[in-house]
């Protein structure tokens, strides 16, 4: 087991290393050069080369990377371009955003879905199921700023007024505002993971229900309810477990265009921002972090679904 | 009321009323019990045999109320001990489940919740009747005792998967018997364990049914078994009973013209291919839901008359207790056979040629989590083009991996095979085309080893065009010759895997494997995944196949009277060892190896006495940690003492071609294998 997860950072840290380098080879060759940015179309060549060659920018490009990299590994991404202020000062606020968001997300979404999960495979074949697998599906192939934009327009102020159509920064707002403020995008996110959750959630319950252990149990003469929660759930709801570990980065993708969306200053927002003002440094920083984020949460997931299941967990014990 | 308690106590344990089943597909109710009518007394023991989709299974599972959502009761009644169990719903129902009716099922494996620690699934019955904890644990572990498990404590702690298949079905047996139930149902608990194991699980069986008042209803398709374990049986054909009877007098006396083409099916009494062909059941049984004349098997029958299509046959007495549903019971068994009993002409197997195949040493170590596993420990032997080597041994000998490492799949830590003198590279990606179309494998479970989504005459074609590199015209014609030499009807080329039956697509497996005119083909347990007819089939297939190709086969089965009827010389492997080697009746009757010996003891058979069995204690070891001196020796029934421990015996030729790795000289092995071993070890003496 120790072995297995040995094994499973290292190949994260590998491909973390990869993603750093092309992000910063692909930050290079984008045209634009950070000088001309900042200090706009009036400065001399002169001066821009000057900046350029304070910031370092100048330099050969390996010599450049190792230079970040060794700084990165100790939590140093740097400074903005734009102002000169530490990259982490903007990052872990926005990070924090990005999570509270996230959570907020998965808060609404998972026990929804595994529970239309779970009765659309005890309901298989009949009206409910397919009206739940068919609302799944159809929430899973709309894009999630589609999604936002459909909510936005409902709830918002401009029809039903229910939550405020932009989230803002909510700095200092109360725990109350920011859950009424934040409630569009988090459903948005919510809705587009239902669909791919409930599905998991529906086939592995109908296995579990098909199993042989479960006509064991309920030829014992178990209660249905001691038959679905100990026999059937149990093992029917392993897979959706890792599933929502992996979902957690495919959230933060789709964080970067909620928050653009609501105008809600995340990770993605800043993301999207860097990207467009050229600010490697924090470009780099937040792809790096969604990167980490992303290795962390399947990880776990794999790690969980080891640990539920004993046929992986004792493996190696034998 | 106290459903616990029967409703009538002298009711039978179980009566089923002429109880038809549908299970509804496409739209249609398609029936699949057709009116069945059984009793099984108190304390009685019933066997209910029959090809795969005859309704056995179907009958059980309305039993204990589990038909599939698509399948229902539709006529009859059903009575458990006097209860009426097609009424029951809910509470009621869940309560006659608890209390009056356990089931053994096939796959222990799968039966048991991977989830859960052992003892918390056994304690779920104590629990369900109102034990506390303590309590369950205690009354779990005792009735764990009452099934023989060695180490109850250790069991109740561990999970299913780290239990062997033999022990997964004690737990399964425990937990069924562990209410003390009127009526337990095995649906073929045996199958697919090793035969050493079946045994013990059938003693088991035996031995509980006399301490526990149950009733049994065995469900087989191996008539052996229900001899061994049932006092009356019944035959069911597409969905009706068409015998009945008490066993011995059904196997010594049967009088459908179905059992008895059943019984002929079977290789048994030192019947082998040299000196009969197998007797089959021609054609198919109907699929579910046809429209089937007055007598269900007239499609079948050799005796067939037009009677038996307009007029339904009676219940006819042939016994005091014993029924046939045939106009013509009193002459079934002079029913002509369905092939021709001659036997294929010898193929004349010349020793002084040089082998086919020689495998010298072979050796193969795995390397698990820094434990090495020797699951093949220097295994040599010979092959002469036309024979037939038949590979024995309990699971975990080593025959897969010695069949694997024959064919490339497993790279061999050590020793050397070779096909015609020549030196086979070890692994499958350095043989040429003509070496692996020289070396060729059908496995068990052709619904696998055949792709679902290819056409058989593309799946030939292609094989055809690697193997033997034949393309266009001329391999549409190969492929019509194949398919024409499994006996299979030309238009089976155009179909995919799905409409073929279990024994067609046995049949195009073995075309596949004879594209490209191979030298050897090994048979991975090719027949038992199949009926009795359809393997009797099968055998003779193979048995022409070899006969007009001289093809030599290497033969893996744990059916000890297939292996005989096939094989020219039988290889007894245990923990990666050659035990025993020599010609098939010498290997097979003594003196043998004690672990022959003890295999032999273990399979239940048709006729006869029924043997003294030679329990073999306890599970295979395990090849990591393999028993010092002669590696059987934890096990032995002829035991000697310390130098079966200290020294690990030679394979020596005790007579010609007879090969034995045995301290107990062969003279005395004769001596002593006139008795059964004492139930109890005790080292063997040794005159002199």
């Amino acid at each position: 087991m120790l072995r297995y997860v040995l094994n499973r950072v290292a190949l994260g840290l590998v491909s973390l290393l990869l993603l750093s380098m092309m992000i910063f080879v692909a930050a290079q060759v984008l045209p634009g050069n950070p000088g001309r940015i900042v200090l706009g179309r009036e400065a001399t060549p002169n001066a821009v080369e000057q900046f350029n060659h304070a910031l370092g920018v100048d330099r050969p490009l390996p010599v450049r990377y190792a230079d970040w990299l060794s700084d990165a590994v100790r939590g140093d991404f740097g400074a903005n371009y734009t102002d000169g202020r530490a990259v982490t000062d903007d990052l872990v606020p926005a990070l924090q955003r990005s999570l509270f968001l996230a959570v907020y997300a998965f808060i609404l979404c998972i026990p929804i879905s595994i529970l239309a999960g779970v009765i659309a495979a005890l309901r298989r074949g009949r009206p409910t199921d397919r009206a739940i697998t068919v609302t799944g599906l159809s929430l899973a192939v709309i894009p999630e700023f589609v999604l936002g934009a459909i909510l936005v327009t409902l709830l918002g102020p401009a029809f039903l007024n229910w939550f405020p159509g932009i989230a803002g920064a909510l700095i200092d707002a109360s725990f109350v505002t920011k859950v009424d403020s934040l409630f569009m995008p988090a459903l948005a996110l919510a809705l587009v993971l239902f669909g791919y959750i409930a599905r998991m959630a529906r086939a592995g319950t109908m296995e579990a229900l098909d199993a042989d252990f479960t006509r064991t149990a309920t030829l014992k003469g178990l209660k249905q309810r001691q038959v679905m929660v100990r026999h059937v759930l149990r093992n029917g709801l392993l897979p959706t477990i890792a599933v929502i570990s992996t979902q957690v980065g495919y959230l933060f993708g789709g964080i970067v265009a909620i928050e653009k969306l609501f105008g809600y200053p995340g990770i993605g927002f800043l993301t999207v921002t860097s990207a467009q003002i050229k600010n490697f440094p924090m470009l780099l920083a937040c792809v790096l972090v969604i990167g980490v984020i992303y290795f962390v949460a399947t990880l776990a997931g794999d790690l969980l679904t080891a640990a539920l299941n004993p046929r992986v967990r004792l493996a190696r014990q034998s | 009321m106290n459903v616990a308690a029967p409703v009538e106590p002298d009711a039978a344990a179980l009566a089923l009323r002429d109880v038809e089943i549908v299970y509804r597909v496409r739209g249609r109710d398609r029936e699949v019990l057709r009116g069945v009518t059984l009793t099984i007394e108190k304390q009685g023991s019933y066997g209910l045999v029959g090809e795969s989709g005859c309704g056995k299974s179907t009958a059980a599972l309305s039993i204990v109320r589990y038909l599939p959502r698509n399948g229902r009761v539709t006529r009859g009644s059903i009575q458990v001990a006097g209860r009426d169990v097609l009424k029951l719903r809910g509470e009621s129902l869940r309560r006659y489940r608890r209390d009056a009716v356990s089931m053994v099922y096939q796959n222990p494996g799968s039966a048991l919740n991977p989830a859960l620690r052992v003892g918390r699934q056994v304690a779920e019955v104590f629990a369900l009747r109102g034990a506390d904890r303590s309590g369950a644990r205690e009354r779990s572990l005792a009735v764990l005792r009452e099934v023989n498990i060695a180490d109850p404590v250790s069991v109740l702690r561990r999970y299913p998967h780290q239990l062997s298949g033999g022990m997964q079905q004690r737990v399964i047996i425990a937990m069924a018997l562990a209410t003390n139930p009127e009526l337990l149902i095995l649906d073929e608990p045996t199958t697919g364990l090793d035969a050493t194991v079946e045994a013990e699980v059938l003693d088991l069986i035996g031995e509980l049914q006399e301490r526990f008042s149950t009733a049994v209803l065995f469900i087989s398709h191996n008539l052996a078994v229900i001899r061994k374990t049932c006092e009356r049986v019944g035959v069911l054909y597409a969905g009706e009973l068409v015998e009945e009877g008490p066993t011995e007098e059904i196997l010594q006396n049967p009088s459908h013209p179905y059992t008895v083409g059943l019984l002929r099916c079977i290789p048994r009494g030192g019947l082998r291919k040299d000196r009969g062909k197998l007797d089959t059941i021609p054609g198919f049984l109907p699929p579910i839901g046809v429209d089937l004349p007055a007598c269900v098997y007239v499609h079948r029958c050799a005796l067939a008359e037009e009677i038996c299509r307009v007029e339904k046959p009676a219940d006819y007495r042939v016994g005091e207790t014993h029924i046939s549903r045939c106009h013509f019971h009193d002459r079934a068994q002079e029913l002509p056979r369905a092939t021709d009993p001659t036997p294929a002409p010898g193929v004349g197997i010349d020793r002084l040629a040089i082998p086919l195949l020689r495998v010298d040493h072979l050796t193969k170590t795995f390397n698990q989590d820094g434990h090495e596993i020797k699951a093949l420990a220097g295994v040599s032997a010979v092959l002469w083009p036309g024979e037939t080597l038949g590979l024995v041994g309990e699971s975990g000998s080593g025959k897969t991996t010695f069949a694997r490492t024959l064919l490339g799949l497993v790279e061999p830590t050590a020793g050397t095979v070779e096909i015609d003198g020549n030196l086979m590279p070890p692994k499958l990606g350095e043989r040429s085309a003509a070496d692996v179309a020289a070396l060729q494998i059908v496995f068990q479970n052709p619904d696998s080893a055949l792709n679902r989504r290819h056409t058989v005459r593309r799946m030939l074609k292609r094989t055809l065009g690697k193997l033997a590199h034949v393309g266009g015209g001329d391999a549409e014609r190969r492929a019509q010759e194949l398919v024409e030499s499994v006996r299979l009807p030309e238009r089976a080329l155009s179909s995919r895997p799905t409409g073929l039956s279990g024994g067609q697509k046995q049949r195009v497996a073995i075309a596949r494997a004879f594209a490209g005119n191979p030298r050897l083909v090994v048979c991975d347990e090719p027949t038992s995944a199949l009926d009795v007819s359809v393997q009797a089939a099968i055998l003779n297939l193979l048995v022409d196949l070899q006969t007009s190709n001289r093809t030599s086969y290497v033969f893996i089965s744990h059916d000890l009277g297939v292996v005989s009827y096939l094989s020219d010389r039988i290889a007894v492997l245990y923990l990666g060892r050659l035990m025993e080697l020599g010609p098939a009746e010498t290997v097979f009757s003594p003196p043998h190896h004690p672990y022959t010996e003890a295999l032999l003891s273990a399979v239940p058979t048709i006729e006869g006495e029924q043997r003294t069995r030679i329990d073999l204690e306890g599970d295979i070891p395990s090849a990591a940690d393999p028993p010092t001196g002669c590696v059987f020796h934890t096990r032995c029934p002829r035991f000697l003492g310390e130098v079966c421990v200290e020294q690990e015996p030679p394979l020596a030729e005790v007579e010609p071609e007879h090969f034995i790795r045995c301290h107990i000289p062969i003279d005395e092995l004769r001596l002593i294998q006139k008795t059964a071993p004492p139930a109890e070890r005790v080292p063997v003496e040794l005159p002199g």
